[in-house]
């Protein structure tokens, strides 16, 4: 496994910390995904192996949350929040505005491989819908004006790394 | 005049200038609490909670004080907490706000939680998508721990104890205390069977465990400040304390707005609090307490007897807002998320938009959960796709009715209440859409599928 040394770091940093070594599969997973993009089979047994678990163990879970993929991804992931008070606001209208925009149909990257969207649930921020992830940035109240914003953002910085967030005024 | 709010737990967290780390927490008299829960001994801090009949803010409602004496605490076992930090069931977005915005609160009740119930190691179990929250979190029990709130011989009592920040990643069951704990282990989120695995016996690593909510251990805090007595005569028997109630959906103001048990109403909270419907719409509908709870109908008339025996004989807006109100007119306060629908909302549209986030995320252990949650999923689909058949109201309702009762979690009551009380309320409407040929996804120009 080719890891960035501050992802092995944070790896046996996390491990002493629980009582149980299999615990740390989620985290491990977590840095895992962030270092490599996605979830191999090199890394299910890696990890399986620095866990004392069977790769099973690690690929039953890859499978079964939603978070984690087994393939890599667009670089860049919106997540539009779809549940019914999001709905209300307005949020699958907004996911088309986004699929226009970025130029990509829903849980299908962009030709270039930029950028995916895909709708997310409740993201608990129902109050001030609809709701956008952009990776880890939020993004609430997302009318027109803001979706515009956040779409400019993603292509202004089209194969850089990720940077600050939109303001959120 | 509009109800004035009691902020107790949002006391701070929206004043200007207030920010979320610890500097500014000890300002406003942080951890004064942990202190002084440092010179009382555990089994009085547990005796307080059980006098402030405080309930869990989770869901279910039930007593913290009765779930911390149900541990075991004879087994010689470790004894864990855990923090319910995964914040999932739609309409609810109260613990993002203390979580981002004030997070010593919750380790300050956390640790008060930790000593009453003699943990070992405390967990905040904290949804994936809150990548923020969690790293407000590290930075937050850092600066407790620099500070001696967290970690060993705190406050030099001799008592220690860690927290451990455990992201989710993306899975709705995890919200579900045995579920939650499987997560935690690094297994399948797939909930336990209780009895025998009630966490306060049989929790995490098999040692008993006990789960709350982020709010419900923020309130300890509070309880140890006045007292269980007087916490107890804030609000009403059975809904003692202060609720943050979540209001999204068809009103001028949504937000999360704090009130003592049974102070307003739900009419007070959606047209005085919350700024009532927009210029020409009515009020149609209400789930009051998170998507699982039933639906409440605008015209209907609610009647009955209270569990004390008084007889009420209520209109949608009369209903109080506590725990016993909701349970009498048949549906649940459950997670305080409100979600208000005015006159334009196609129910049909709606229903299937939940359907499709319970379909999303059964965990598939239970037959009729599993395979209920997708047929209601499809068939309130097809219907908003002109492809209903004749059939098609009465098999949602028969197909509601068969899950309940027979899974191993919650989630299949959580499942079939909202087809159940859909479709009983709105008969007429899904009638209507189960006779009509063609598609009809556009809900007066907001699609909801
Ligand atoms: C399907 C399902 C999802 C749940 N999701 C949550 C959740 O996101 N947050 C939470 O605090 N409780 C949730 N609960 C309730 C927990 O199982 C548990 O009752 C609660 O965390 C206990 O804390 P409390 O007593 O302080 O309310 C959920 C329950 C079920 C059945
Ligand atoms: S009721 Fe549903 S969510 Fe709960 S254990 Fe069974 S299948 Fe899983
Ligand atoms: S419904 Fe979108 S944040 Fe809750």
């Amino acid at each position: 496994m080719n890891l960035k040394p501050e992802t092995l770091e944070r790896i046996e940093a996390v491990i002493p910390k629980y009582p149980v070594k299999r615990s740390a599969v989620l985290p491990l997973l977590h840095y895992m995904q962030a270092d490599q993009g996605y979830i191999s089979q090199e890394a299910m047994e890696w990890i399986a192996g620095k866990l004392e678990i069977e790769p099973i163990n690690v690929y039953e879970l890859v499978t079964f949350y939603p978070f984690f993929r087994q393939k890599p991804r667009a670089r860049r992931l919106v997540r539009v929040c779809r549940t019914l008070s999001c709905a209300l606001s307005g949020s699958y209208k907004l996911c088309e505005t986004l699929q226009k925009e970025l130029d990509c149909t829903l849980g299908n990257p962009t030709a270039d491989g930029e950028v995916e969207i895909e709708f997310a649930e409740c993201l608990a921020s129902c109050g001030t819908g609809p709701v956008v992830m952009v990776d880890d940035d939020f993004y609430d109240n997302v009318d027109e004006t803001k979706a515009a914003a956040i779409v400019a953002k993603i292509k202004s910085e089209s194969g850089k790394g990720a940077a600050e967030p939109v303001s959120e005024d | 005049m509009i109800p004035a709010e009691q902020r107790v737990i949002l006391k701070y967290l929206d004043e200007p200038g207030y920010t979320n780390d610890i500097e500014c927490y000890i300002r406003h008299g942080g951890y004064e609490m942990l202190r002084k829960a440092f010179t009382m001994n555990p089994e009085e801090i547990c005796h307080e909670v059980e006098l402030s009949a405080l309930r869990g803010r989770g869901g279910a409602g039930f007593p913290a004080g009765m779930k911390w004496k149900f541990l075991d605490r004879k087994s010689g076992k470790p004894i864990y907490l855990i923090c319910n930090a995964d914040e999932s069931e739609p309409g609810t977005f109260k613990d993002r706000q203390i979580i981002h915005k004030d997070p010593h609160q919750l380790i300050e009740g956390m640790m008060i939680a930790a000593y009453a119930t003699g943990t070992k190691l405390a967990f905040i179990y904290i949804r994936e998508e809150f990548p923020q929250g969690a790293n407000i979190l590290e930075k937050a029990i850092e600066e407790a721990q620099a500070s001696n709130f967290v970690g060993s011989n705190i406050l030099g009592s001799g008592y220690s104890c860690d927290i451990i920040v455990h992201r989710g990643a993306g899975a709705y069951i995890c919200g579900e205390e045995t579920g939650l704990i499987e997560s935690l282990e690094g297994k399948r989120p797939y909930p336990r069977i209780k009895p025998p695995y009630f966490p306060a016996v049989l929790g995490l690593y098999q040692c008993p465990t006990i789960v709350n909510n982020v709010e419900t251990l923020c309130n300890i805090k509070h309880i140890i400040e006045i007292g269980g007595e007087d916490y107890s005569h804030i609000g009403v028997p059975g809904a003692t304390g202060t609720r943050i109630w979540c209001v999204s959906g068809h009103v001028l103001k949504p937000g999360y707005y704090e009130f003592a048990g049974g102070a307003i109403t739900l009419g007070e909270l959606i047209y005085e609090v919350c700024g009532g419907m927009r210029p020409g719409r009515r009020l149609k509908a209400v789930i009051p307490g998170g998507s699982s709870a039933k639906i409440l109908r605008a015209d209907e008339r609610y009647e009955g007897h209270l569990r004390d025996g008084t007889a009420f004989d209520w209109g949608i807006d009369d209903i109080p807002l506590d725990f016993d109100s909701f349970m009498a007119v048949g549906t649940m306060s459950g997670s305080a998320g409100v979600i208000v629908m005015d006159d334009t909302v196609d129910m049909v549209q709606a229903l299937a938009n939940l359907n499709a986030f319970y379909a999303h995320e059964s965990c598939g252990q239970c037959t009729p959960c599993r395979e209920g949650s997708l047929w209601m999923k499809k068939v309130s689909t097809r219907m908003c796709n002109g492809k209903a058949r004749a059939e098609d109201v009465d098999l949602l309702a028969s197909i509601s009715k068969q899950i309940e009762g027979r899974t191993i979690c919650a989630f299949g009551e959580a499942c079939s209440w909202p087809t159940q009380s859909f479709v009983s309320k709105f008969k007429e409407e899904f009638a209507a859409k189960a006779s009509e040929t063609r598609s009809s996804t556009d809900n007066n120009g907001n699609r909801l599928i």
